[in-house]
């Protein structure tokens, strides 16, 4: 685990890690869309999605790597798997399934929406600045998730299959969005608690998927502890394509 | 970023005085260098060469953001990964106004895209080089992109007024990316020894293709000749070469890099650079699809179109279903 600074300040900075590292690595799974998606215009939107995501994780991480001398590359290039503190969702590969792509937006925009909402007031003045324009790049995506969701779950007998099993895939990452944060006691009128979002964030994607004619999947949770850097395969494949150049010529300028 | 040449071998007939179908209006709009919009009344041959021309430019930029698309994942910062998702992104927004002016012609996207998918239409034959490293993104930037900038500019001059504006949002993008690999190119070229190879092996890998981009010699441009009487080309293959090779020699020097030419020489006498003889058996190959990696970029293209079948049928599906919903409330 990281230990990027001692006291409050230390804790301030995983915090903004544990979400940085959230946007960063799903950034990278929408890059991996972009020249691949269904319609040109989902190539723009998903590069756009990404790239909104991109900026969230490059502020986060500069704000956490200032807490010990380290930059947003040292911190995205430089750590392995087991430093990362991303929840599970946003590293499962979506295998080019678009419905998987759109029911992982839609959590967790859905979930970013009422996290960025409430951050947009904490009392430290960069994560609060991070959050406020955050929050209105994440009503897009909810909007956009959402919107896809509808024509999915009641387009035709097959999109309405695929999107089902596109929510039944990303549902056992669910619970770990909202898993108690050992720091967050610790950092009152700064963090926001996790478990205040899970009424919020379930009834706005229960209220699509029902729209939607789809069903709330009902799937036991996966095991957590992306926070506490417990990864799956997944992210370890992705970190090897995404840092391999990076590694292979350390100490220089790109 | 789109070359020049025309790939097909079906000539647009030549508009020709002694032409019983030849029309006089027409040509006195063009002479006079008018511009025309999409509801004025144009000879047939002149609809169908745009149509040609504009899905194949439109084609280019979706299928050029493969080479590119293929880095994203693996840039070696933030910042670069940054700014090439905003440059392929900007791609697949091209394509879109690229389409969207062809539509203006009478045709649809989804029948232009079924045409490059069974190979009616071409694409650019610059895009079917690889790009095995970093300072391929680069190289593409500085020179792909500088050659697309030099052919383009004369089409926001161009007779068909929605092609012509397309053009000048384009070449504004187009010519910032070309500053962002020049910027790429210049990083690597100051780093270390071995960044600095990593930026000369891929100049020398683009340098002749780029200037391929340009289309074949005057001599051997069959159709140049017809687009040009039409107001849709302004200038000859060569002299939009010649005008590229005097932009982008300077900046070779610039970059500290070299160009893989021993003829290149400024001359002083004509005020323009010279370049040695470009071996135009390799472009043909490459357009008869015997290039590098036409068959890959092609399976990847109808491979993601066909993985989005369902997702194109449910939208209909949606739509018409909602369509009825509201009829019926």
């Amino acid at each position: 685990m990281n230990t990027p600074g001692q006291g409050r300040a230390g804790d301030v900075a995983i915090y903004a890690l544990g979400l940085g590292d959230d946007a960063l690595v799903l950034a990278q799974r929408m890059g991996e869309w972009i020249a691949s998606a269904p319609e040109l215009e989902e190539d723009v939107a998903l590069g756009n999605i990404g790239l909104d995501l991109l900026g969230q994780a490059r502020a986060l991480l500069t704000y956490a790597g200032s807490a010990d001398g380290r930059t947003e590359d040292d911190l995205a290039y430089l750590r392995g798997a087991d430093e990362f503190c991303n929840v599970l969702l946003v590293e499962r590969p979506d295998d080019g399934d678009f419905a998987h792509c759109v029911a992982r937006l839609l959590v967790f925009s859905a979930y970013q929406a009422e996290l960025y909402a409430r951050l947009a007031s904490s009392g430290d003045e960069t994560l609060s600045a991070v959050a406020a324009k955050a929050v209105k790049e994440v009503a897009y995506h909810r909007d956009h998730a959402t919107q896809w969701a509808l024509r999915l779950g009641d387009g035709t007998e097959e999109s309405h299959r695929r999107m089902q099993a596109g929510l039944d895939a990303v549902w056992p990452y669910v619970d770990e969005l909202f898993a108690a944060d050992e720091l967050e006691p610790g950092l009152p009128g700064v963090a926001v608690d996790p478990a205040e979002l899970r009424e919020p964030t379930v009834a706005y994607v229960s209220g699509v998927v029902g729209r939607a004619t789809l069903a709330v999947p009902d799937v036991p949770a996966a095991p957590g502890g992306g926070r506490a850097g417990r990864h799956t395969d997944a992210l370890v494949s992705m970190l090897a394509e995404m840092q391999g150049l990076a590694r292979a010529m350390p100490g220089v300028t790109w | 970023m789109y070359g020049n040449h025309d790939t097909t071998s079906v000539p647009v007939e030549a508009p020709a005085a002694d032409d019983p179908t030849f029309d006089r209006d027409f040509m006195a709009l063009i002479d006079d260098d008018g511009r025309v919009e999409p509801r004025d009344a144009m000879p047939d041959a002149y609809r169908r060469g745009l149509v040609r021309q504009i899905a194949q430019h439109a084609h280019s930029e979706i299928i050029g953001m493969q080479p590119e698309g293929s880095w994203i994942g693996r840039a070696p910062s933030l910042k670069r990964k940054a700014i090439l998702m905003a440059k392929v992104q900007d791609e697949a927004g091209h394509g879109l106004y690229l389409y969207a002016a062809a539509e203006t012609l009478g045709v649809d996207r989804a029948d232009l895209l079924d045409r490059l998918h069974t190979g009616r239409q071409k694409y650019s034959s610059i895009f079917n080089y690889p790009t095995p490293t970093w300072a391929d993104i680069g190289a593409i930037g500085w020179l792909v992109d500088g050659a697309a900038i030099t052919n383009q500019v004369p089409i926001t001059k161009c007779s068909y007024g929605p092609y012509a504006r397309a053009m000048v949002r384009i070449c504004k993008e187009e010519s910032f990316h070309q500053r962002q690999g020049f910027e790429i190119l210049h990083t690597l070229s100051h780093g270390s020894p071995q960044q600095h190879a990593m930026a000369q092996d891929a100049v020398d890998r683009w340098w002749w293709p780029s200037l391929m981009m340009f289309g074949p010699p005057d001599d051997d441009s069959p159709n140049s000749a017809r687009s040009m009487r039409w107001g849709i080309k302004r200038f000859s293959n060569d002299e939009l070469r010649q005008r590229f090779v005097d932009m982008t020699a300077p900046q070779s020097h610039a970059l500290g890099l070299s160009l893989p030419d021993p003829e290149l020489a400024f001359d002083a006498l004509t005020g323009h650079w010279r370049y040695g003889e470009i071996d135009f058996t390799e472009l043909f190959e490459v357009i008869k699809g015997n290039g590098p990696l036409n068959a890959q970029r092609m399976a990847h293209r109808t491979d993601a179109h066909e993985r989005g079948d369902w997702v194109r049928e449910a939208a209909l599906g949606y739509a018409a279903k909602h369509a009825r919903t509201e009829a019926v409330a």
